[in-house]
């Protein structure tokens, strides 16, 4: 099947600053696919690239078989935008931002009303604009999104500035986008959401894709380490553990206070790990009084590949 | 083109409504400005011809291009909140035409600009020394071809200004200079050579010049220059705004 999305090698640049170059990417139809890295790594200016709202300086972008820049309008019919902090007219009504939105269309609009009764804003369809939380505003935005039944749906840092609670309320709004045989197209510096609600993810740092593929497989290909983490007062545990195949290392911390117990972090490849930990303790009967594992995601990933956190 | 336009007018002249001081301020300070001064200088030297001119055409003159320029100064700070709130930017996210955006805030200020007429007109009646004695619906074409041409200024300085902070200051900064050589107060032939020169290029001498002659009764042939100065600055102002306009 023929992408959604499409981009290949575009670079903007604004002034000397390079925002993107050379990003090549595809988006497939019906998925949620994630471009992550830390602010300002070109997430933004990729995504208003590939919505028409920039014109990326070389390379090309065909969206629904559609160029941005010349079909920009016939564009927009078709898609569906939030922005990262925009704002609406702050005195204006949520029913009559629903209902302008509706009016920009050829086709069609969805109905209106139940579009916020969906979102759970139907209670504020009289509030101003100014009057709602983060997480309405955000909810107002993603019905603005929808408003035209959209084939494709971009979500710039749909969650930020969001307290938890409203955060996962969201993701489980964009999961049901997906569950309307709609693609979304988002961007995210936050790691636990990209791994949560993508199919597939872009990591991109310095305006460069570094790599693209579903969390699971990147956590897999570029951070296969695990670690098992126990307490246990068995003096021979340690030798017990170097013996566990696919091991890489023990080490032992003895733990403060007057328990005799000693911490183990035991460091190996590849998800078996962990059951061979566990065939061990039971083998030789080692009794433990704390087991965790450690297992990487994609913030290590990000890590491994950059040299540095997201978050830095 | 058309798409969307009235809707999302009659949601921007509701908005405006919404704020109580701001369409209080724009649509008040001309008739208190007009009823005020009239009032007073009715009073004070009801004698002299110089002063009696002035309150039969200069003040009812002035008190309109209060109209029109409030609604430049209006245009300006929202033009320049919506650009700084990424409001223009999330229109421009929709099949709207750009053009619709701002044709949008035009209509709603020469909306604006008629009604508050309207209400200095109606004050006028009764409460104004000298009367009213104007061709009236003249005098509001007058006005709303004033008001549209300088409102392309309008957009070139919301082009300029860095925030929302300064898009009423610095509007006002360009603004009211230029009513100071338009002829209301000092005839022109009177100014410096400066301030002639300064005169001839800007628009609002030919907004007064055309507001007092309809205001006195004069022909719209003898104004023919003045409505064709207007245009061209029309012309000039949008030509450079859709060359500088931005839109975030």
């Amino acid at each position: 099947m023929r992408p959604v999305i499409q981009v290949s090698s575009i670079r903007k640049t604004y002034g000397s600053t390079v925002a993107v170059d050379e990003v090549s990417f595809d988006v497939n139809d019906g998925e949620i696919f994630g471009l992550i890295g830390p602010n300002g790594a070109g997430k933004t200016t990729t995504m208003e690239c590939i919505e028409g709202l920039r014109r990326p300086d070389r390379g090309a972008i065909s969206v629904l078989g559609l160029n941005p820049i010349h079909d920009v309008y016939e564009l927009q019919e078709r898609i569906g935008v939030q922005l990262q902090q925009a704002q609406l007219q702050k005195r204006i009504k949520v029913w009559e931002a629903v209902d302008l939105w509706a009016s920009l269309y050829r086709k069609k609009a969805v109905d209106g009303e139940r579009l916020l009764e969906q979102l759970g804003l139907i209670d504020k369809r009289n509030a101003w604009f100014m009057t709602l939380s983060g997480g309405q505003k955000q909810r107002l935005f993603i019905a603005l999104a929808l408003i035209n039944d959209p084939e494709l749906v971009f979500l710039d840092e749909l969650t930020t500035g969001l307290d938890p609670q409203a955060r996962r309320a969201i993701w489980d709004l964009v999961r049901g986008i997906r569950a309307r045989g709609k693609t979304v197209f988002l961007t995210t510096h936050l790691m636990e959401e990209a791994e949560r609600l993508c199919d597939r993810v872009a990591i991109i740092e310095h305006g460069r894709i570094i790599d693209v593929d579903s969390p699971a497989s990147l956590v897999n290909r570029h951070c296969p380490e695990r670690s098992v983490v126990l307490a246990t007062d068995d003096r021979n545990a340690a030798e017990r553990f170097r013996t566990i195949p696919r091991v890489e290392s023990v080490v032992s911390s003895n733990s403060s206070g007057n328990s005799h117990s000693s911490h183990f972090t035991i460091r190996g490849h590849g998800d078996d790990l962990v059951t061979e930990v566990i065939h061990c303790l039971s083998e030789n009967r080692i009794r433990v009084t704390e087991f965790r594992t450690i297992l990487p995601n994609l913030e290590d990933v990000f890590l491994k590949l950059t040299g540095h956190s997201i978050r830095d | 083109m058309l798409r969307g336009l009235w809707k999302l007018t009659w949601i921007e002249i509701k908005i405006f409504l919404r704020e109580p001081l701001g369409a209080l301020g724009t649509i008040g300070i001309p008739v208190l400005v007009f009823l005020g001064a009239g009032r007073m200088l009715g009073r004070t030297a009801p004698a002299s011809p110089a002063a009696s001119s002035f309150i039969g055409v200069g003040l009812p003159v002035l008190a309109s291009v209060l109209i029109a320029i409030g609604a430049v100064l209006s245009l300006v700070t929202i033009i320049s909140i919506y650009r700084e709130g990424g409001i223009l930017k999330r229109l421009r996210a929709t099949p709207l035409r750009p053009q619709t955006i701002l044709t949008a805030h035009v209509v709603v200020k020469l909306l604006l600009s008629a009604a508050t007429l309207v209400l200095l007109v109606l004050a006028g009646k009764r409460y104004y020394p000298v009367g009213i004695h104007a061709p009236l619906l003249g005098f509001t074409v007058a006005l709303l071809i004033s008001t549209w041409s300088i409102l392309s200024i309008g957009f070139l300085i919301a082009s300029i200004v860095p925030t929302a902070r300064f898009a009423q200051p610095i509007g006002a900064l360009i603004m009211y200079p230029m009513l100071a050589v338009s002829g209301l107060f000092v005839p022109v032939a009177l100014l410096p050579p400066v301030g002639q020169a300064a005169a001839r290029v800007l628009p609002l001498t030919y907004a007064v010049s055309l507001l007092e002659g309809i205001w006195k009764g004069d022909s719209w042939w003898a104004h023919t220059h003045d409505v064709a100065a207007l245009v061209v600055a029309f012309a000039v102002c949008t030509a450079l705004s859709a060359k500088v306009f931005r839109w975030e």
